[in-house]
């Protein structure tokens, strides 16, 4: 496929959103967590400090340069991997973040390795026999899924998986590696939850992608033709649907971020989410800063990537 | 056409296309109950919510405590009714808050256009780059967590979505030869708003302040479960669902009935909201 030069601006334009849309947001971050809280000093050195304390450290940590020049700063620091020092236990950021990031980007890889192919076929097939039993059982669990609070659907694994069945540890994330199966234990209560919550959101967009396809014309003559169902649906709708389909996906990835921040708090599990949570309880700002941050980026590079694949596979954006 | 238009017909809602579905019923009564509970809920509860009136915790369904007791022994019952308030009242406020600016601002945009509408749109759109859940701990984490912090926050996370889909509607509403005839006769923008789109994107927008409602129940329902919403001693449905979390391993009451009443009402909400006759729902 060859595409043209519109399509290059399309897409470039789309990233230069993208890009602007981060400014704002990393602005929007900075100045919910430095300015709205009142004077960062004061908080820190608590109401007995003197005055003059209060001053000192004003200038120490630069808090009398003017806002714009501090956020400056700051989004430089950020691109250079300095993210400031813990308000908390005075380490490093980038050192408390670091294996977190790692322990949640695994837990969101093996949720997305497991729900996608499960809601691609869920989806496909609720498609395919639109109206059957299938189709009404899936449609009623995904409404379902998505209109309670994620902490519910962990609350119901946890009952259903550990303590009706006894298959699994109830709330507490085992820090033991030594067997597979431990592994597989410690994981499983997260992701299980992780991929209800997303899988339901990526199952209804992949049924309506492929339904709407399906209701096309050209669909309908394979039907006339007196093709089966299935050849109809895989070979006919299918590759047209595989545009709508991989935007579906990542849209419903960036569910994963809302997600995981509930979930690594209910289960314990050493990520940047829970390492966030408890960063807004001690009200340690700087490492709320770099958390949000990440999560945004990601959340804004799923969304971004989400209309990127709809822009690059339907021929008529591309004018 | 012509015979059924002449043919005497009564203005019932079945005739005149307003008439709901028994999905749509059911949830509208849901709904319509979670409503008096929260107005009159802390005066039907058995026992006053804060207080300790068991000395077993995690008690299992009795006659006297209904749907059992919490991990202070204090009744669910009572307190899934005071929570209703909290829940209810909290969503509700902010949903018209979100709406009301989002529909303002989208038919303004809509019917000014030009550098405003531009900017606006921007703007907003990159809020919507914010995860939702994410915006609440950030400002919670900033100014701490009260009642008024947690109005306005929901509000401001869920406006920039109403923005856009009020917007939407009006660019299309705005292009309509009533509009331009109306412009042509020299009036004003205030007059163009209030009467000529207003009324006609009200009920897609009545449609989607229901689904924001729902959105705003999940949020704050997952905040106070986190701890960082409604604070102690009070607490809505999301946070009964925290204190009691201890009560998971013994599959208590405690723990399953305030997730049901956060159930119940945002699935009725969405049954309610997809079964509206289409006249109100797709108007435009």
């Amino acid at each position: 496929m060859l595409r043209s030069l519109t399509t290059w601006m399309l897409v470039g334009q789309r990233l230069a959103i993208a890009l602007l849309t981060l400014v704002i947001v990393s602005f929007a971050v900075f100045f919910a967590t430095e300015l709205l809280p009142g004077d960062v000093a004061q908080i820190l050195l608590g109401q007995a400090a003197t005055p003059e304390a209060v001053a000192g450290l004003r200038k120490a940590m630069g808090l009398d340069e003017p806002a714009i020049l501090r956020f400056l700063g700051w989004l430089a620091g950020l691109l250079h991997g300095d993210l400031g020092t813990s308000y908390v236990n005075h380490m490093a950021v980038a050192q408390l973040i670091g294996d977190r990031l790692v322990n949640s980007l695994k837990l969101a890889g093996i949720t997305t390795l497991v729900s996608v192919p499960v809601s691609l076929v869920l989806g496909i097939s609720a498609a395919m026999w639109r109206g059957s039993i299938l189709d009404r059982v899936v449609t009623v669990l995904t409404i379902s899924v998505i209109s309670v609070p994620e902490f519910m659907v962990a609350t119901l694994a946890v009952l259903i998986f550990a303590v009706w069945l006894g298959w699994l540890p109830a709330l507490s994330y085992a820090a033991d590696t030594s067997s597979f199966t431990a592994i597989l234990k410690a994981y499983a209560m997260p992701v299980i939850t992780l991929t209800f919550v997303v899988s339901a959101q990526m199952i209804r967009m992949t049924r309506a992608a492929v339904i709407e396809t399906i209701n096309t014309p050209y669909v309908e003559m394979a039907l006339l033709k007196g093709a089966r169902r299935s050849r109809m649906v895989l070979r006919h709708a299918l590759p047209n649907a595989l545009g709508p389909i991989a935007n579906a996906i990542a849209l419903s990835l960036s569910y994963l971020v809302g997600g995981v921040i509930i979930v690594e708090t209910i289960f314990n599990y050493p990520g940047v989410a829970k390492l966030m949570v408890d960063a807004v309880s001690t009200r340690d700002l700087p490492l709320i800063q770099s958390c949000a941050m990440i999560f945004c980026v990601s959340y804004l590079s799923l969304i971004t990537l989400a209309d990127l694949i709809a822009i690059l596979s339907n021929p008529r954006l591309r004018r | 056409m012509t015979d059924k238009a002449l043919s005497f017909r009564l203005p019932t809602p079945r005739n005149l296309g307003y008439s709901f579905n028994w999905v749509g019923r059911i949830g509208l009564l849901v709904i319509l109950f979670w409503a008096v509970v929260a107005i009159i809920g802390p005066e039907i509860a058995p026992y006053p919510p804060g207080e300790i009136v068991n000395w077993d915790y995690f008690t299992p369904m009795s006659h006297d405590y209904l749907l059992g007791t919490d991990y202070l022994g204090r009744d669910v019952l009572s307190r899934i009714l005071m929570g209703a308030r909290y829940t209810v009242g909290i969503a509700l406020v902010s949903v018209f808050l979100a709406c009301a600016g989002g529909v303002i601002l989208g038919m303004v945009a809509a019917v000014v256009g030009g550098w405003f509408d531009m900017i606006l749109s921007r703007l907003l759109d990159a809020f919507n780059g914010i995860p939702s859940l994410l915006f609440g701990l950030v400002t919670v984490a900033a100014v701490g967590s009260s009642i008024p912090v947690l109005v306005l926050t929901l509000a401001a996370i869920y406006l920039p979505g109403s923005y856009r889909f009020a917007r939407a509607l009006s660019v299309n509403v705005n292009t309509m030869d009533f509009v331009t005839v109306a412009r042509a006769r020299g009036e004003r923008t205030p007059y163009l708003i209030l009467r000529e789109i207003f009324p006609n994107i009200l009920g897609p927008v009545l449609a989607d302040l229901g689904l924001r409602f729902v959105f705003i129940v999940l949020v704050l329902s997952g905040l106070s479960f986190l701890g960082l919403g409604v604070q102690p001693p009070n607490a809505d449905w999301g946070a009964l669902v925290r204190e009691n979390i201890e009560g998971l391993s013994l599959g208590a009451p405690a723990i399953l009935f305030p997730s049901v009443a956060i159930a119940s009402l945002t699935i009725s909400v969405n049954m309610f909201i997809d079964n509206l006759p289409t006249k109100i729902r797709d108007r435009s």
